[in-house]
């Protein structure tokens, strides 16, 4: 039970540790894990359910907004990717934010291509990192489960 | 609830900080929330800095806040104050920015002692020293840590205890008391679901209701 325990924190310890690496998640992540406790376990991944929520959402509009190429609201995507440029850095979500940047300066030239490039690309980013965490909080549940406790993990 | 009671009850020994967050993020909201609590925080969120200005009863054209009445079987129990003791915003928000909702509250001469902290992810110098000319207490670059709360409840409560040992003084207070125990039994709440146009005082009495 021990081993099994001190195997499943192993797991988890390196899984994420492997996500900063990638860039999936930088700093603020960790900030985020700070703030959760015994007495609120599920705040991360309430937190984080918001964002890709948010995602969604925004994705939907700047994709209508996008969509005839002779009548563009670039405001409206630009107010989109500042919104989604926002939450993702507020959770630690790099490479979203990364996307985000590049969307932006899309957005200011009116690059209209770029944009339905950068969507699609902050598209594919949101749904791989909404699958890391899945996978990472799938982990956290087997050590909680399984009677241990989820390890503090310093990321250098 | 009698009155008896109240004056029986354990009031905490370090006052609780009351802050009012406004972000038009929902994620933002969340975060901001939590790193307030858990600096031993009561808090308020509200998604616009017009619902901000409604709870802090600027409603419409009135300069100061209205009194906040507590009822108790529609007898008046005392005066509330709904006493924020400070506001963090997000600068960045559609219809009223953080720098607009900073200027209506130090143009109020009710509300303009609360001392406002804007939020921004968005690092633009003359900004910054737009805000701080206009009375704000300090600038957080976003994403918030906890680190900066920390920092900022300090900064609030060295200042803001020497006004509440002074307001102990002048009066002995059963409606501090009363407020301490009664404004949030839990530390925080999300206004911004409340439908557009509830007034402050409504909401008040709404909550004593909750609380009988």
């Amino acid at each position: 039970m021990n081993t099994v325990v001190a195997q499943l924190q192993r797991q988890f310890q390196d899984y994420l540790v492997s996500l900063y690496q990638q860039g999936f998640l930088d700093n603020q992540f960790t900030e985020l894990r700070k703030l959760q406790d015994e007495g609120t376990p599920d705040f991360v991944a309430e937190v984080v359910s918001l964002f890709f929520d948010d995602c969604s959402k925004l994705i939907n509009t700047m994709s209508r907004s996008l969509e005839r190429p002779e009548n563009v609201d670039f405001k409206q995507v630009d107010s989109g990717v500042h919104q989604l440029k926002g939450s993702s850095s507020s959770v630690g979500a790099r490479r979203v934010k990364n996307v985000c940047i590049s969307f932006k300066e899309c957005c200011d030239v009116q690059n209209r291509e770029g944009c339905l490039r950068c969507l699609q690309q902050v598209d594919y980013e949101y749904k791989m990192l909404k699958t890391k965490l899945q996978d990472l909080f799938n982990l956290e549940q087997r050590i909680l489960q399984a009677g241990g406790m989820i390890p503090q993990v310093n990321i250098s | 609830m009698a009155v008896g009671d109240l004056s029986s009850s354990p009031s905490s020994s370090s006052p609780e900080l009351h802050v009012l967050a406004v972000d038009d993020s929902f994620v933002d909201r969340k975060v901001i929330e939590r790193l307030l609590r858990i600096s031993a925080c009561k808090v308020t969120t509200v998604e616009s800095g017009t619902r901000a200005l409604q709870y802090l009863g600027l409603d419409g054209d009135k300069g100061s806040s209205a009194p906040k009445v507590l009822f108790l079987s529609s007898r008046p129990l005392c005066f509330l104050d709904l006493k924020v003791n400070l506001i963090v915003t997000d600068y960045s928000m559609p219809g009223l920015t953080g720098y607009e909702l900073l200027k209506k509250i130090k143009e109020s001469s009710a509300l303009r002692e609360i001392p406002v902290v804007i939020m921004s992810s968005e690092n633009i110098q003359p900004r910054i020293e737009e805000c701080m000319t206009e009375g704000a207490e300090d600038f957080l670059l976003k994403p918030v840590k906890l680190a900066d709360v920390k920092r900022l409840k300090e900064l609030i409560m060295k200042s803001g205890l020497a006004e509440e040992e002074d307001n102990k003084a002048k009066h002995s207070c059963p409606n501090r008391i009363l407020q301490n125990n009664t404004a949030s039994s839990s530390s925080s709440h999300d206004v911004s679901s409340l439908d557009d146009v509830t007034p402050s005082s409504k909401r008040m009495k709404l909550e004593s209701r909750a609380h009988d």
